[in-house]
């Protein structure tokens, strides 16, 4: 372990992984949210045969099969990222953390990968059962990846079922491992947030059409589905939320304290909850606080006048960064306010069908529709940076994890990724608001099985509608495809 | 422990890069051949073959990369500090490549020809740096202290740059060869012909390889050349030489279209076996063995249940989706 390393390669290598992996969670995210979602259309379509499902499977397919091509590759990047600029880390804990993303590889990424080729191409070379099939082993596949993920994730912030024998982290007991105190909160709260990233999206998807006068049941349905799932979750989340917090209270009380502003406890004081303030790491104190008297007790401590540890109380060198905690921290909350707020006053406007003319309430929606993903990196920033200075809980130190490169090489590669993803998904996050612009097609779907012959859209589909079907130069007519 | 952990995941590490090579070695000879195939209805036809497959197919190099991560954790940590740069340059080359089989149909299409050149321009970094990084591994890592200790630049050699040319060759090899199996007309014809070609070429770059590497590494050259290693692996180079002359003879002839796909297969096989040979029982040559940077036995055991459990799994349904797309694809086959 060498810690004569320069703080500027650390600090390069730590923005790198911020960078590279708040860019690839994104998509992710987005692809947990839409593969449930295009199972329920996929279910609904095969169950009422009502034509407007199958119109929507087909939109939100392009949308999917774009977001999941931009996870995967950015993916790739984090699955080496360990070992190139992390190789401390993967040397000193590969025992827990190299299995746990190997069963993600073999559990999910495989399951997804193998079925996504029959879901995106296969509608009309399998029966509908199997096209379904291949549909549920993607959402699963997704929801699977995220498990092993936040498993890992969770271990690295509240560890347990391991021991430390000749300077290596060896694994104990798995299920003390895989299941630590923080895992069943932090994998809830995350496929939660995944599912309102998505609903939002949808939302703002349809908000968008009809305010530009498209409306047709297509939209509608979109739009009605979207707001019920936020009516579902967004409230859920609040509770889960808490809950995930509380665990944090007892697991992190460093991190706790950072996020809260909280310094130091007076004999028999409560704790105030601040709800804006500066917190200064020198100074060791939030200026300009504008505090609520008693209820970060309340909320923390669900008493009156209990008390949860300070900052202070912490040796600086094992403080995290509160002042960034602090803000990333109430720009989720925020946020998760902002969505309760906008799944009531949605609900409130089905009533009577007002609701696809209300354009106030159609222009919030739209504005809300990054909320969901822009929250859940919030989440993600209070999370991560809220567990500095250590990168395993407790264990091991972020300066001891990062690999032997100058700081050239990592700012080289650095510049080079963000140079890369800037371009890279930017045109990919272009693509994706143009494919949500045009819109599902309606009845753009055929049955299966045309007449004599086997009629599919061809790519590209972002060509004008008209240009859907017609045959490619030299293309067999009348060859039905074997089955 | 009765089991030899280390060397079960050896062996599970070495089939998952072989699955990549083949695999995806296919899927990136798909871009590494768009230069030689203008005609845009026929670059159609060509993405069509792997568009159902390809993510499948590059996920065994996540798979031999987590698996190196769980058994090897000193030798993923040394080998991917190591070739730092190759292989970053090889990710952001599976970027460009990657995205490009969502984006080429999603632009306009004034837009459709860079995302072609991004796909060819990916194909190649990735497929060079790759070969780039697979010749410095060849070549070693010098070790101290349980960290490697390479210059930034090592890579930058005579020998891993030569590597990686001839991963051009393979891949485009297996990726001509791939479709003569899925094509038609004059694009399969076209594909017969460059594979004539590239047969020679490969031939000649696992010639040099197969002399070069003992020349400069005494080590490769006694575990070939002492006996009697040399009676067991002598069948290697000469099943090459037959691989090699089957496979000229079905690329000129019509029919059995799939013929030449296998034989590739087999070719790029041996040539993976000769390196796997030489390299045994090294993790991270020439110094480090499978034993001494394996891992924890609590983590190979219990990542070791998973695999062969689940492995088989994979290669079930991987094996389905191929059936699902089997037979030629055709210009009237697209999307959905």
């Amino acid at each position: 372990m060498s810690t004569s390393l320069s703080m500027d390669a650390l600090f390069l290598a730590r923005l790198q992984f911020a960078f590279t992996i708040s860019f690839h969670i994104v998509f992710p995210a987005l692809t947990i949210g839409l593969a449930s979602y295009l199972a329920v259309l996929e279910a609904l379509w095969l169950r009422t045969h009502r034509r407007v499902f199958l119109d929507l499977f087909h939109f939100w397919e392009k949308v999917f099969a774009v977001a999941f091509g931009m996870g995967v590759v950015s993916g790739l990047v984090m699955a080496y990222q360990f070992g190139t600029n992390w190789s401390g880390f993967s040397t000193f804990a590969g025992g827990v953390t190299g299995p746990l993303l190997t069963y993600e590889v073999l559990t999910a990424f495989f399951l997804e990968a193998g079925f996504l080729g029959v879901m995106l191409f296969g509608m009309q070379r399998v029966g509908p059962g199997l096209h379904f099939v291949a549909t549920v082993m993607v959402a699963m596949g997704t929801l699977i990846s995220a498990t092993w993920i936040l498993a890992s994730n969770s271990w690295m912030q509240t560890p347990q079922g391991h021991a430390i024998i000749d300077g290596r982290i060896v694994p104990v007991d798995w299920l003390q491992v895989i299941f630590n105190p923080s895992f069943p909160y932090r994998l809830v709260h995350m496929v939660l947030a995944a599912y309102l990233a998505t609903a939002l999206l949808v939302v703002a998807s349809a908000a968008w059409h009809l305010l530009r006068g498209r409306d047709h049941e297509g939209i509608r349905t979109m739009l009605a589905m979207g707001i019920g799932m936020l009516v579902l979750v967004a409230p859920l989340q609040a509770f889960v939320g808490d809950l995930h917090g509380l665990n944090t209270a007892q697991h992190q009380p460093a991190k706790l304290a950072a996020l809260e502003g909280h310094w130091e406890n007076r004999p028999g004081e409560a704790v105030p909850l601040i709800l804006f303030g500066l917190p200064d790491m020198e100074a060791e104190q939030t200026r300009y606080a504008v505090e609520i008297p008693n209820l970060g007790s309340v909320l923390l401590t669900h008493s009156w006048d209990g008390q949860f540890p300070g900052l202070k109380e912490f040796p600086k060198a094992d403080r995290p960064n509160s002042l960034v905690v602090f803000w990333s921290f109430r720009l989720m909350v925020g946020l998760g306010f902002l969505m309760i707020f906008m799944a009531a006053w949605g609900a409130w406007l089905f009533r009577g069908r007002r609701i696809y003319q209300a354009r106030r309430y159609l222009r919030f929606a739209l504005a809300m529709g990054p909320a969901g993903v822009v929250a859940m990196l919030a989440g993600w920033v209070t999370t991560e940076v809220g567990r500095q200075p250590w990168v395993v809980y407790g264990v091991m130190r972020t300066a001891d994890a990062v690999s032997a490169h100058s700081a050239a090489q990592v700012g080289f590669t650095l510049t080079v990724f963000i140079v890369v993803y800037a371009f890279v998904f930017g045109a990919g996050t272009v693509y994706l608001l143009r494919i949500i612009a045009r819109g599902p097609e309606v009845q753009e779907s055929e049955p299966q099985g045309g007449a004599g012959r086997m009629r599919q859209p061809m790519r590209p589909l972002s060509g004008a509608p008209d240009r859907f079907d017609e045959p490619a130069a030299g293309a067999q007519e009348g060859v039905p495809h074997g089955h | 422990m009765g089991i030899d952990l280390p060397l079960i995941w050896a062996v599970i590490i070495l089939f998952g890069v072989m699955m990549y090579v083949v695999m995806d070695g296919f899927d990136l000879g798909i871009g590494l051949l768009y230069p030689f195939v203008p005609a845009k209805a026929d670059r159609d036809v060509m993405m069509n073959t792997v568009a159902p497959v390809w993510d499948g197919n590059e996920t065994w190099l996540v798979l031999g990369g987590a698996g190196l991560f769980v058994a090897f954790p000193i030798a993923y940590a040394a080998i991917l500090s190591a070739f730092y740069l190759p292989l970053i340059f090889m990710l952001v080359g599976l970027i460009f490549r990657g995205v490009a089989f969502e984006f080429r149909f999603k632009a306009p299409p004034a837009r459709q020809p860079f995302w072609d050149r991004s796909f060819t321009g990916g194909s190649y970094t990735a497929t060079f740096f790759q070969g780039v990084t697979l010749g410095a591994f060849l070549e070693g890592v010098p070790m101290r202290d349980g960290q490697a200790v390479a210059g930034s630049f090592s890579w930058l050699a005579p020998f891993p740059l030569f590597v990686g040319l001839g991963l051009i060759a393979a891949y485009a090899l297996l990726g001509a060869t791939w479709l003569v199996m899925k094509t038609e007309s004059d694009l399969q014809q076209r594909m017969r012909e460059l594979g004539l070609t590239l047969t020679w070429v490969l031939l000649l770059v696992i010639g040099v390889i197969s002399i070069w590497t003992p020349l400069s590494q005494p080590a490769v050259a006694h575990k070939w050349f002492s006996w009697p290693n040399l009676l067991y692996f002598s069948p290697v180079p000469l099943l090459v030489l037959v691989s090699a002359a089957l496979l000229r003879r079905s690329l000129a002839r019509r029919g059995h279209d799939a013929v030449p796909f296998l034989l590739t297969l087999g070719l790029v096989f041996l040539g993976y076996s000769g390196l796997g040979i030489s390299l045994w029982p090294h993790v991270i040559p020439p110094s480090v063995t499978i034993w001494q940077a394996a891992g924890p036995p609590q983590s190979l055991g219990f990542t070791l249940v998973g695999a062969l459990l689940i492995v088989p799994m994979i290669l079930g349904y991987t094996a389905w989706s191929y059936w699902v797309f089997r037979g030629k694809v055709r210009g009237d086959e697209g999307y959905h």
